[in-house]
């Protein structure tokens, strides 16, 4: 009976509660403060000297990348590749769309390298000097109509999906929304607002098409994969052209493995890997 | 505790009080509660005219197979939300088990036809949300209901039986007075479960502005463009989140 027989005083378990909490706070705000490596900060050229080698010349060292939706197919590949090069990497891939991802890093979401579908959610970035040095483009991708296989609403290009039923876009934060909505403003098609279901990101977007009931959407042309959607070409004159910005980040607990890996994704290997997967070179 | 509370202490201090009102007034947010409202009292409605026979035949009668027909009911609450709706559009979608045959006899010369609205569709409409909602809002209902019918005295309907009351004049004069306090229960969690859901809501329905973006599919959207707008429609959740807690701590937290 009484307070004797509790386990735990309530008070000072809330006491410890907001001391554990004041804890994490000061940890979480003290790793962005920590000064910058060795690595060079501008650039990055395609041999990287500094960062850490095993025996064999390899990188080593654990990093996580942070791409768009769109770069899912692409990226794991360059992924084994990278890890074929370096077999004591470890890279993992968070694929989402550039907004949701960026929105993630400023919350302080651990990652160390970032590569989004627009210069826009680059920017959120740059702008709160969270990417260390100036981003590189290395790739750029349009967009096109996608369809379900056999094209059995028979649409032929922008004009007839504003009484095609319902359209799957992006959401327009996303960039491929973002982008659907300027190709679609250049082209004056208006679709009326009840027929457009906005998915939160490329795949979700595709996948309205191609498992649901949407009749037709807009994606980018290296997503029109597999056997149940095809696509619908844009003409070049009317589309838009997403510019692919990767860049590390200045919180990445691993700096030079994260260069490294985007010198990889800019190199020769990581080139190939994205135009056999249809993307533009970043010319 | 505190486990608890910091997030939605967190939420509370994350809100524009001076623009709250201005934010709830948007076009946006307001079609997302005017559609919330709609579609989780739709989804109620029917959880309850569903929910009410199926929870008593659960406790009532012993049938062959009872054991898998409960364990179906119950299977939305513990299916992730989204594999529900991917389970709703292969039933329901226009290639569907049920909703493709459907939506051909309701397009032209089919069958139904002559039906007014033109061909049946479920996906992208607001028919659809209460789908969705439904789906997942049914079993917390069914549960609640079942087990009040299981506990109550059942003497009371022998009684009535033995005074000559019909099946139907028992359950509606007999049965459901001594249940309502459950029923209510049922029904108030039922809603505030439709209220909720979000993954069955847009892999099914999908996300058009006015026509199924319910609050949670707009908070998601709206948090890159408008995050004043997303933190005012959380608080909004939040707040009839705790209404619903407070009106039933009699029930849940109290009652032996």
């Amino acid at each position: 009976m009484g307070s004797r027989n509790r386990l735990v005083h309530p008070v000072r378990l809330v006491l410890a509660a907001l001391a554990l909490t004041a804890l994490g706070a000061a940890c979480g705000t003290s790793t962005g403060t920590t000064a910058a490596p060795s690595a060079s900060a501008t650039a990055v050229g395609p041999t990287d000297a500094s960062a850490p080698r095993g025996p064999t010349g390899a990188v080593t060292g654990s990093i996580t990348v942070s791409a768009a939706a769109s770069l899912t197919e692409p990226f794991t590949s360059i992924g084994e590749g990278f890890r074929a090069a370096n077999p004591d990497v470890e890279v993992t891939f968070t694929f989402d769309s550039s907004g949701t991802l960026a929105r993630q890093i400023l919350a302080g979401a651990p990652s160390d390298v970032f590569a989004a579908a627009d210069e826009a959610s680059m920017a959120t970035l740059t702008g709160e000097d969270l990417i260390a040095g100036s981003p590189a483009v290395f790739a750029r991708n349009q967009l096109t109509i996608v369809v379900k296989q056999g094209n059995p609403a028979n649409i032929t290009g922008l004009a007839d999906l504003a009484s095609a039923g319902t359209i799957s876009l992006c959401g327009s934060q996303v960039p491929c929304g973002r982008y659907a909505d300027q190709v679609l403003a250049a082209a004056d098609v208006a679709i009326p607002a009840d027929s457009i279901t906005r998915g939160q990101n490329v795949k979700a977007t595709l996948a309205a098409v191609a498992d649901g009931d949407a009749d037709a959407g807009i994606v980018y042309v290296t997503d029109v994969t597999g056997d149940k959607v095809e696509a619908v070409a844009i003409p070049d004159a009317d589309n838009a052209v997403a510019t692919y910005p990767i860049g590390v980040l200045t919180n990445s607990a691993d700096r030079s493995t994260a260069e490294a890996f985007v010198a990889f994704v800019l190199g020769p290997q990581g080139r190939a890997t994205l135009e056999a997967g249809g993307f533009l070179p970043p010319g | 505790m505190a486990f608890f509370a910091l997030p939605l202490v967190g939420l509370v201090r994350l809100a524009s009080w001076s623009t709250l009102l201005t934010d709830l007034g948007s076009p946006e947010a307001l079609d997302a509660l005017r559609l919330s409202l709609i579609c989780s009292l739709g989804a109620t409605v029917l959880s309850v005219a569903l929910g009410l026979p199926l929870a008593w035949t659960l406790a009532r009668v012993s049938f062959p197979g009872k054991g898998f027909v409960r364990a179906l009911v119950l299977l939305p609450l513990v299916l992730p939300p989204v594999v529900g709706g991917v389970a709703l559009l292969a039933a329901f979608s226009r290639r569907g088990l049920i909703g493709g045959p459907l939506f051909d006899a309701t397009s032209d010369g089919g069958l139904l036809a002559w039906l007014p609205g033109g061909p049946m569709q479920f996906t992208f409409s607001t028919t659809g949300v209460i789908l969705a909602e439904t789906f997942v809002a049914l079993p917390f209902f069914v549960i609640t209901v079942e087990a009040a019918l299981r506990s109550m005295d059942q003497r009371y309907e022998d009684v009535a039986a033995t005074l000559g009351a019909g099946r139907w004049l028992t359950f509606r004069r007999v049965t459901v007075p001594l249940v309502l306090p459950s029923l209510v229960a049922g029904a108030v969690l039922a809603w505030a479960r439709a209220l909720g859901e979000f993954g069955a809501t847009i892999t099914f329905a999908g996300n058009i502005a006015g026509r199924t973006q319910t609050l949670p599919l707009g908070v998601y959207l709206l948090l890159e463009s408008r995050p004043e707008v997303a933190v005012a429609l959380s608080l909004v959740l939040l707040a009839v989140s705790l209404t619903v807690i407070v009106a039933l701590r009699d029930r849940w937290l109290e009652r032996a």
